[in-house]
């Protein structure tokens, strides 16, 4: 899965700013310009917004005991009360952000894993490689979800081990994606040039492939981003996530389930905003990586590159 | 070609970005009677594809046909219904690629291939396979059950572009459009291909339009020529008038860069780029380029006009006309027999268990160049890479400057890296896309000399004037660069720390002709003024000449010849190197030094 590196930035955007120079900055221009993009980009941003500035708005405590239990929507309490009569509003607008940030340094961790054993595999090659794959393989053998109840179920729910544990069972699959992408790279002359100037191979893999990667690492990380939110949220919907009294939509979804016929919004809200996000990441994730590959490329740029670039380097 | 008729007639031809963006090509007009070539010809981003697929009514997405007629038997292809213009496409307008490995369906049987073609333009033919027989033997394929039942990965190149010749020539068309199909083919296999397609076009009344960036090859096959220069034609006439006496500007600059190899000379280069679509200015596009240029000539875009049985787009073309530029002879200082600073003594390589060089010997005299050439296979890059350490399975001794090398890079210490520098094939890809030139030329100088920043940046900018670049390419990215820019950069690079043995493997392959003789000619003056010893691999005979004073010949990992670049090409010894020279399409009657020879086109083996 080799993505092509974008080379629009000489063709149309010539004296365009520095930073605008650097071909996935151009690219991630160009596929914010796409209107599958655009449409992706608002829902994350919205429900990443909602998540941030929530707990400062929030009109009252997330733990109060204000009211009945499951009471409908009213002026007060605009989205009801949860099972033991707590604002809905209030943790709804506090219960994003630990979800948030549990899966994004999940897919953080996911990716700097993934990447740095995809890479040394691919460059090193023989020996390393064959070791690091076989331990992916291996990880790869348990489903997804599995490994991390495994782990949280024999060492507890600690958050840390959580994000661990999510983070980890991303990594084997970023190692595959990114070592092929890594073994069409590491055949360019330019790696060669390096070898030949007798560079070592630490610096080859950070300063010569490594930024020849950044393509195929962020639609890695959208996708990684994607699963660890509907993981996190599942976790906790389980149980193994955040612990009662936190707010946190997922364990929202499992402690209201109980109540849908009585006041439906405190499920269906945190359910939507989950589903508004992933929706939004898969979307924005998905038009990048079109753009980075050049299917959607506007036609006259695609012209344009095809006709000055030399059928050989094509 | 008086009275015969015209198959293909293109008028006022224009095709721009989108409906109403800059133009791509514009104003082409010619005519191709019938069982006559056309060439055109023109550099990278000329539009000479874009012409080329026009032909059959298409252009590639994000582009458009905006006017113009391309008449074919008299019906206008361009004015057809979709579904009339597909039965026209392949039935009486035939397409060969560039590349056949790419363009022949993998998963399908050659002779299932060549019958689909025929099979999918029902009413052609009454019987697909015997037409399908009938035709592979005109190409010279034999068509045994054996040869039909392959798939096309099991035929060499040669074979690959004769099966994708059948399948344009099996429905009888009018017109066959040959875009560059022998570019990535040896010398010899692309003079049988030629042979093919000349024959048959005379045999069957076709009219073809044949694309290269070759001018050799368009002369030996082509009756007339269009030279097409940033989107336009601009000299358009019989092939022998226009490369014996070219009037436009550009087309003298163009024949004076390509190599010859019958005689020593300095190619001259063209300096500068065509300008891009949308950048093309109000005047002449060559202006910016041209020697003849005068203030007029930025006014408004040059009308074609007839002249001498021929037109050309410029409007000094009466003027300029007559003894145009003296190509300078240049005389190569036979080498003073001095030390050799490398040799190799039975030197083997394999691939894996491929044995590919075996028992070579070669001897490299210090200051001078030697130039190794051969087929593609024959594993002139290999031993190339086997002296630079990047092929490490060998066996035998390379010595170099009184050291032996070790086989791989991890044995060599910086000092040996830093003595021999090595420059690649592709400029478009030894230069990581994602450093600045600046970082690319100085990254050396931190790996192997450990220069502080300062002076890394102050000699980086000074490598980059030694190749004619400015100094503010320095913060560029190689994506703003052209092909000849990146390769200079590339240069820079290698000659940055001083090295005292350049490896030269195919630097100028991917360049066009104009931009490859100003890299000939500063790689010559380079070498000269900081005696260099060099190695300078080629498939390309015409080059050997203007570059190298000594030459060995591979064939099959071994040297079949070796010696004087003038003794070798002249009074070749081994037949294998004899037909390796008479294969070579040579450019006759270039005027421009040689102005008793007849002019015309020749292939050195049929003088035809």
């Amino acid at each position: 899965m080799a993505i092509a590196t974008p080379s629009v930035t000489g063709i149309s955007r010539r004296g365009a700013s520095r930073m605008a120079r650097h071909p996935w900055i151009a690219a991630a221009w160009a596929a914010a310009r796409t209107p599958r993009a655009a449409v992706g980009l608002c829902l994350a941003c919205a429900v990443v917004l909602l998540a941030i500035i929530g707990p400062f708005v929030s009109p009252s405590s997330p733990d109060a005991l204000l009211t009945l239990t499951f009471a409908k929507p009213s002026g007060q309490f605009p989205l009801g009360s949860d099972f033991l009569g707590r604002d809905v509003l209030s943790r709804v607008l506090n219960g994003g952000w630990a979800l948030l940030l549990m899966a994004a340094s999940a897919t953080a961790l996911g990716i700097v894993a993934g990447a740095a054993a995809g890479i040394s595999a691919a460059y090193l090659g023989g020996r390393p490689d064959g070791l690091i794959m076989r331990t992916v393989d291996v990880i790869l053998a348990f489903p997804q979800l599995v490994f991390a109840l495994l782990l949280v179920s024999v060492l507890g729910p600690r958050l840390w081990l959580i994000v661990l544990a999510v983070g980890l069972s991303h990594a084997p699959q970023v190692a595959r994606v990114i070592r092929s992408a890594t073994l069409d790279i590491s055949e360019r002359d330019y790696v060669k040039v390096a070898e030949l100037q007798g560079m070592r191979p630490r610096k080859i893999m950070t300063s010569e492939i490594l930024p020849n990667l950044v393509s195929p690492l962020t639609v890695e990380a959208g996708l990684r981003l994607t699963y660890s939110i509907v993981i996190m949220a599942g976790l906790s919907f389980l149980g193994f996530g955040q612990q009662a009294p936190a707010a946190n939509w997922g364990l929202m979804i499992n402690e209201n389930l109980t109540g849908l016929p009585l006041n439906p919004w405190a499920v269906i809200v945190p359910a939507a905003l989950i589903a508004l996000l992933t929706i939004g990441t898969n979307t924005f994730t998905d038009a990048f990586a079109r753009v980075a590959i050049g299917i959607d490329r506007p036609p006259e740029e695609l012209a344009l590159i095809h006709e000055l670039t030399p059928r050989d380097s094509r | 070609m008086t009275g015969e008729v015209l198959r293909l007639e293109v008028s006022d031809l224009q095709i721009r970005v989108g409906p109403s963006g800059p133009d791509v090509v514009s104003e082409i007009s010619f005519a191709v009677p019938a069982g006559e070539v056309l060439g055109l010809v023109g550099e990278s981003g000329s539009g000479k594809t874009t012409v080329a697929l026009a032909l059959l009514g298409h252009a590639r997405r994000g582009l458009r046909i905006t006017s113009g007629e391309v008449r074919l038997d008299g019906v206008n292809l361009l004015s057809l219904p979709p579904g009339d213009l597909r039965a026209a496409r392949g039935a009486r307008a035939a397409y060969v690629p560039q590349d056949p490995s790419a363009a022949l369906n993998p998963a399908l049987r050659v002779g299932a291939q060549i019958e689909e073609a025929l099979r999918v333009h029902p009413g052609v033919v009454e019987d697909p396979a015997a037409r399908t027989v009938d035709v592979m033997r005109e190409v010279r394929l034999d068509a045994t059950p054996d040869l039909l039942r392959r798939y096309p990965h099991q035929l060499s190149g040669g074979q690959q572009q004769r099966v994708a010749l059948a399948m344009a020539f099996c429905c009888r068309p009018s017109l066959i459009v040959l875009d560059e199909p022998t570019t990535g083919l040896d010398v010899s296999t692309q003079r049988h291909v030629l042979d093919t397609v000349r024959s048959l076009c005379g045999l069957y009344g076709v009219a073809a339009v044949y694309v290269s960036h070759d001018l050799a090859v368009v002369g030996g096959l082509a009756g007339e020529v269009a030279v097409m220069y940033a989107g336009r034609i601009v000299e358009l006439g019989p092939t022998s008038r226009v490369f014996a006496d070219p009037i436009h500007p550009y087309t003298r600059r163009l024949l004076a860069a390509a190599p010859s190899p019958d005689r020593a000379e300095d190619m001259t280069g063209i300096e500068g780029q065509p300008p891009r679509p949308g950048r093309r200015g109000a005047g002449c596009s060559f202006a910016p380029r041209c020697d003849f240029v005068i203030d007029e000539c930025r006014v408004a875009p040059p009308e074609s006009i007839a002249i001498d049985g021929r037109e050309v787009r410029c409007i000094r073309a009466d003027e300029i006309r007559g003894p145009s530029v003296p190509r300078p002879t240049s005389a190569r200082p036979a080498s003073a027999n001095q030390a050799a600073a490398l040799s190799l003594r039975s030197v083997s390589a394999r691939y894996g268990r491929r044995p590919v060089l075996s028992a070579v010997d070669l001897d490299v005299p210090s200051e001078s160049c030697v130039a190794v050439v051969g087929e593609s296979g024959s594993g002139k890059t290999t031993l190339a890479r086997c002296v630079a350490g990047l092929h490490s399975n060998w066996t035998g001794r390379i010595m170099f400057d009184g050291t032996l090398l070790e086989p791989g890079l991890r044995g060599r210490t910086k000092e040996t890296l830093r003595q021999v520098q090595y420059i690649f094939q592709n400029p478009y890809a030894s230069l990581n896309p994602r450093k600045t030139i600046g970082q690319i030329v100085a990254q050396p100088l931190e790996q192997l000399l450990g220069l502080p920043f300062r002076q890394r940046s102050e000699q980086a900018a000074s490598a980059l004037a030694d190749v004619s670049l400015p100094a503010d390419f320095l913060d560029r990215y190689p994506d703003q660069l052209s092909g000849g820019e990146r390769q200079r950069v590339a240069i820079a690079r290698a000659l940055v720390v001083e090295p005292d043995l350049l490896i030269c493997d195919e630097v100028t392959s991917a360049l066009d002709v104009s931009v490859q003789a100003v890299i000939v000619e500063q790689l010559r003056r380079l070498q000269r003024e900081r005696q260099l010893t060099m190695i300078f691999i080629t498939h390309n005979l015409a080059l050997l000449r203007s570059i190298a004073e000594t030459v060995v010949v591979l064939r099959d990992g071994k040297v079949v010849e070796s010696g004087p670049v003038d003794q070798v090409l002249e009074h070749p010894k081994d037949p294998y190197t004899a037909a390796l020279i008479e294969d070579v399409p040579v450019l006759a009657g270039t005027a421009v030094t040689q102005g008793m020879t007849p002019p015309g086109i020749r292939r050195s083996r049929s003088g035809a």
